[in-house]
């Protein structure tokens, strides 16, 4: 089984051919921005960190620059800095020319360059070749065994555990099947499930790592005093019928199918075994995504009951309804409709092959919906107070 | 199959969801594991939402997909709506700590 991608130089595939505009402190959002504006056929992510981190959290932010950087879904780089930022801009480049030296990486500092203008004018002639020298290339036939799937879920009501999620899952499963990586993440959403995807594990120390990541999340929910419940499960799960944490994670844990747990990793760290995979990662959609895509996930097929326009700027991101009456609500934001398994007229199979084909499709250049909506959103997962 | 009002995952459940609104006084008919089961809906129940299936007494464990989704947080009766008004979580409940 095969789809159309770009093998990168050094033997990496892409599903994408993205010129990306990084800001690496949020005093360079505006800079990249207008870059991106500038140039067509570039993407661009904005984000609040890069400064007044210390060392461990902003090694954890460096981890997730360097990781779109490298992504094989990316031609080419413009990383934008400041200049005084504690991440910086040359350190991320430099490293993500280590790890790719076939790709173009081109660095601007805003006060080297002698301002916003002169730093928008110099990204913008670098991004200007690099579209250039993109367009050339021709997709070709890869085998699926080499695509890595995000699996996510949010906005979930009740449906997403008996329709979206089992389905994804069946997909999931497909993947692995064929020699191909699947991930399963949010570690909130794993609370009361653990034991499910624990008892997957290939080894003891893989199921070890399962209970006890699974149980500093909960730890740290706990330090807060307050019952999880409202901030996780939501406002909009719970109006959508999920009534406690547990019940939305026994949902979620479907994603993962039923292959066996190959891994434990953490937030953002590359994605280097093959079959299942779980990383560690927040619930929060956005972060988990840009976890995953940092790791070097291709494609995120992302369920959700109440409706969510999210996707990645640079990993095509493909929505699936949990139940009908959303999906015909929101067509502008949904791709694959898994409700009729609540209605009867499809298996979960059924649809977890739908979910498949859809996913080769889009892996061949099929635009999702999110990305013909230009969705960019990318958040960092901060481990350390802001000084 | 689209004659089922409600899913049932496991035999073990002790709540359904149901697969449209439910009218309050309104049978729910459902699937389990082969066997027909119809439950009379006491309080109307939202899309999405579930019903008990059992009665459930105060501090009984509620069963969904086979697992244990929360406790009762007072008695509840055979097709009464079950949700976050009489079910409480189990986990990640930093309020009952110390």
């Amino acid at each position: 089984m095969e789809f159309l991608g770009y093998r990168r130089t050094d033997g990496t595939v892409g599903i994408r051919n993205h010129i990306l505009i990084m800001p690496t402190v949020v005093c360079a959002n505006q800079v990249a921005r207008a870059i991106s504006a500038n140039v067509k056929g570039t993407t661009w992510f904005e984000h609040q960190h890069g400064c007044s981190q210390l060392s461990p959290d902003a090694a954890q932010t460096a981890r997730a620059f360097i990781g779109h950087g490298v992504h094989p879904n990316v031609y080419g780089v413009v990383v934008v800095g400041l200049g005084c930022e504690v991440v910086r801009a040359q350190e991320v480049a430099a490293e993500i020319k280590k790890q790719c030296p076939y790709k173009p990486v081109h660095v601007v500092i805003i006060q080297d360059e002698g301002g916003s203008y002169k730093a928008i004018q110099a990204g913008s002639i670098a991004a200007h070749h690099m579209v250039l020298d993109a367009s050339v290339l021709k997709r070709q036939s890869i085998d699926v065994s080499e695509l890595i799937l995000g699996t996510e879920c949010g906005g979930s009501d009740a449906c997403s555990g008996l329709a979206a999620n089992p389905s994804l899952g069946a997909a999931s499963d497909l993947l692995v099947d064929a020699g191909g990586t699947s991930i399963l993440a949010e570690t909130p959403e794993l609370i009361g499930a653990e034991h499910i995807i624990a008892g997957r594990a290939v080894n003891e120390d893989v199921a070890r790592r399962c209970y006890a990541t699974i149980k500093a999340c909960e730890d740290s929910a706990k330090a807060m005093g307050v019952d999880m419940r409202g901030g996780n499960p939501t406002p909009g799960n719970i109006e959508g019928g999920l009534s406690s944490i547990e019940e939305k994670s026994l949902g979620c844990v479907y994603k993962g199918g039923s292959r066996p747990l190959q891994d434990v990793i953490g937030w953002a760290e590359k994605i280097t075994k093959k079959g299942l995979i779980y990383m560690d990662t927040p619930g929060n959609d956005i972060e988990q995504l840009t976890g995953m895509v940092a790791g070097g996930c291709h494609i995120c097929v992302f369920t959700t009951g109440r409706g969510t326009p999210t996707g990645s700027p640079i990993a095509p991101t493909i929505k699936v309804s949990s139940n009908t009456p959303m999906y015909e609500r929101m067509k502008d934001n949904m791709d694959v409709n898994a409700g009729t398994v609540i209605t009867g007229d499809e298996t979960v199979q059924q649809v977890g092959q739908r979910i498949f084909a859809e996913m080769l499709e889009v892996a061949s250049g099929k635009i999702t919906k999110a990305e013909v909506l230009g969705h960019n959103d990318f958040g960092i997962w901060r481990i350390g107070p802001t000084m | 199959m689209s004659k089922f009002t409600a899913i049932v995952m496991k035999a073990a459940d002790n709540v359904a969801t149901v697969t449209e609104k439910v009218a309050a006084n309104t049978e729910v008919t459902m699937n389990v594991e082969g066997n027909l089961l119809t439950v009379c809906a006491k309080d109307m129940i939202p899309f999405g939402h579930k019903v008990a299936i059992c009665a459930i007494s105060s501090g009984e464990k509620i069963i969904k997909y086979g697992e244990v989704i929360g406790k009762a947080t007072r008695d509840i009766q055979i097709g009464e709506h079950t949700h976050v008004h009489n079910l409480g979580g189990c986990r990640g409940r930093g309020d009952l700590e110390n």
